[in-house]
Formats: C-alpha cells, sequence, structure tokens
C-alpha cells in the first residue's frame, strides 16, 4: 500500500479546496493539502490505475488547441445555427480508434463533443470504433481525417506512447 | 470608462450572445441529434464567459482576487460533453429518427 | 456602460431560457425533454451569475455552484433511465 497512491488526483484536489473556499491563507492550504492526500488514499479501490503524462509539453499545446477550436466551433456552430437549416448537412461519421486506454478514449470523446461541431455518440462495444455525429459535415472524410489528426495523435502521444 | 469595463461589457454580451443561440439551435433545429449541438457548444461557452466576466468583475472591485468562478467553469466544460455523449446514446438506444445523412445506425 | 449592457444580456438569457422551456413543453421525445432541462439548468446559472454581477453580490456563486452539480447528476440519472429503464440496478 502506497502512502501517496495519485500524487496528481491530490494535487488538483487541493488546487479545488483552494478555488472552493476563495482563498489561499495557510490554513486552508493545510486543509486542502490534508484532504488531497485523505480522499485518494480513502477511495484508492475507484482509481485502479495511475494516470502518467509522458509529453507534458504536448498536453499543454492540446489544451491550447482545444480552448483555440472551442472558441472558433463555437462561432461555426452559432453560423449554422443562425442560417438557414435546410442548408445543413447532419452526418453520423465512424471514426475507428487507435487509443486504447479508458482515460485517452473518455477524453477523446469529451474533446469531441466540445469541438468541431460533433458529438460523440456511441463507443463501439469493442472499443475499436467512435460513432460521431456532426452538426455540418459535406464531407464525412474530412472530418474524420480532422479529429484522428489534430487530436487523437497528441492524445496517443500523451498517454501511450512508450 | 477604463479597460475593464470594455472588457466586461464584451465577455457579458458574448456570454449571454453565445447562451441565447444555443438554446435558439435547442428550438428550431430539426431533429434530436442537430438539436443536440446547440446547448452542448454555445450555452456552455456562453456561460464561461459569463462565469469569466464576474471573476474579472469581482476581482476588479479591490477585494483580491476572486477565481472560484474557475470552478463552475470547470465543472460544466467537463460535464458537458458527458451530458451530451449520454444524451446521444439513448436517442440512439430508443431509435429516434435523424436528418439528412444515411439516418441513425442500428444500435 | 455596464449599467446598458447588463439589462441586455438579462434579455437575452431570459429568452433562451423561454426557448428552452418552449422544447421542454413541445417534446417530442423524451431525449429532447432532458436536453431541454438540462440547458435550462444552464441558462438558470447564467442568470444567477448575471444577478450576482448586477448586485455585485459574491452570495449568489453556491447556487450557481449547486445547480450546475445537481442538473448534471439529473441528467445523468434520466438518461441512464432511458438506456436502461431503472436507474438503481
Amino acid at each position: 500500500m502506497k502512502l501517496l497512491p495519485h500524487p496528481l488526483l491530490s494535487l488538483a484536489l487541493a488546487l479545488i479546496w483552494l478555488l472552493l473556499n476563495n482563498s489561499a491563507a495557510p490554513g486552508q492550504l493545510v486543509l486542502g493539502l490534508l484532504l488531497g492526500w485523505l480522499i485518494p488514499l480513502f477511495t484508492r479501490a475507484f482509481w485502479p490505475d495511475r494516470v502518467r503524462i509522458r509529453r507534458p509539453v504536448v498536453l499543454l499545446r492540446l489544451v491550447g488547441v482545444l480552448l483555440y477550436d472551442i472558441v472558433v466551433a463555437n462561432l461555426a456552430v452559432a453560423r449554422r445555427i443562425l442560417g438557414d437549416p435546410e442548408r445543413l448537412a447532419p452526418a453520423f461519421v465512424e471514426v475507428p480508434l487507435d487509443l486504447t486506454s479508458d482515460l485517452a478514449i473518455s477524453l477523446l470523446a469529451n474533446t469531441i463533443c466540445l469541438t468541431p461541431g460533433t458529438v460523440s455518440a456511441r463507443l463501439a462495444a469493442d472499443r475499436r470504433s467512435l460513432l460521431v455525429h456532426a452538426l455540418d459535415a459535406p464531407d464525412p472524410a474530412a472530418t474524420r481525417a480532422q479529429i484522428k489528426a489534430r487530436y487523437e495523435a497528441p492524445l496517443k502521444e500523451v498517454f501511450e506512447s512508450c | 470608462m477604463d479597460l475593464t469595463e470594455y472588457l466586461l461589457s464584451f465577455l457579458i454580451l458574448a456570454g449571454a450572445g453565445f447562451t441565447f443561440v444555443g438554446s435558439l439551435g435547442l428550438a428550431r433545429l430539426g431533429d434530436f441529434y442537430t438539436r443536440l449541438h446547440g446547448p452542448t457548444k454555445a450555452t456552455t461557452l456562453g456561460v464561461g464567459c459569463l462565469l469569466v466576466a464576474s471573476s474579472v468583475y469581482f476581482s476588479s472591485r479591490g477585494d483580491g482576487i476572486s477565481l472560484h468562478e474557475v470552478l463552475v467553469t470547470l465543472f460544466l466544460f467537463i460535464t458537458a460533453p458527458v451530458s451530451a455523449h449520454l444524451l446521444a446514446k439513448a436517442a440512439l438506444h430508443l431509435g429516434l429518427p435523424a436528418r439528412g445523412g444515411d439516418g441513425p445506425p442500428a444500435p | 456602460m455596464l449599467s446598458l449592457v447588463i439589462p441586455i444580456a438579462f434579455a437575452l438569457v431570459a429568452g433562451a431560457a423561454g426557448l428552452s422551456f418552449w422544447r421542454l413543453l413541445s417534446g417530442p421525445s423524451a431525449p429532447d425533454r432532458i436536453l431541454a432541462l438540462d440547458t435550462l439548468y444552464v441558462n438558470t446559472i447564467a442568470l444567477l451569475v448575471l444577478l450576482g454581477i448586477h448586485l455585485s453580490s459574491a452570495l449568489y456563486f453556491e447556487a450557481a455552484l449547486l445547480i450546475a452539480l445537481m442538473g448534471f447528476v439529473g441528467t445523468v440519472a434520466l438518461c441512464k433511465y432511458l438506456l436502461r429503464g431503472d436507474i438503481i440496478e
């Protein structure tokens, strides 16, 4: 049994505690660190795998790209909502997955929901493909290629490269 | 009339505008799967903008920095995709009709 | 300038809540209504945050946080009900 099973989770919990109290007083800091230590310790049965971030720089760049894409995608979605609904070309797109870990797949699904006019709808039972609904995809192959190159490749590099 | 007030006005207007567009998409688009896009993206970003505006506003009043709005923003940005995914999954499960393309794939 | 912008923002967000409410009433399917309810939660958070700025009071933040939490849990529970026909398995 390890004393500090999930350092990243502990740090995140301490940070959330400080944000929740909206103060960085020494007392709150100690209490936050204490909670950050105790909660992962008592709930470690729920967290079997330790999260490993292999390339922090790639992750940071992905977060940057994601924030930019969220704004751009929203402007695009807003324009389509305000435009003529009959001119939209909604489509279901099947995206084959190269990712295997649960965390990476769920992060990819969340990313897809927040960005380029797509919502992830269903993960295949064998976890090899993700069904995605696109609001306006005249060319489904381009949407698929964009998702794979822009979001899946960095995620694979961060969480699954050896 | 300083810079903060311009920034605040911009953030509030952008946030309210995106929120409105999100609900407009929910009200006027044709089928469930396209309706799903408005609230998950536009509304989330809109409320995010409003929360950042609130953070800037309370920080600029001189009682120290106010960052707890970030918590709600983060929470919304994490949960909105999860709700959207579950709703889409439920709709596929029920076999709701989709307009355009090949229609929804069989469950 | 803020005194001019905030009423406009209130009007926009209230309009958004009205549109969501219309979708909640008109359906036509169960997922539509759940989606409308979820959007209504988020619109309420927006209204509360605007009210907090308007009244210069940080008190409304906790209410917004609670609505965000409860809204998410409610949406997930309702979706699970549609998917499985049961919430507690």
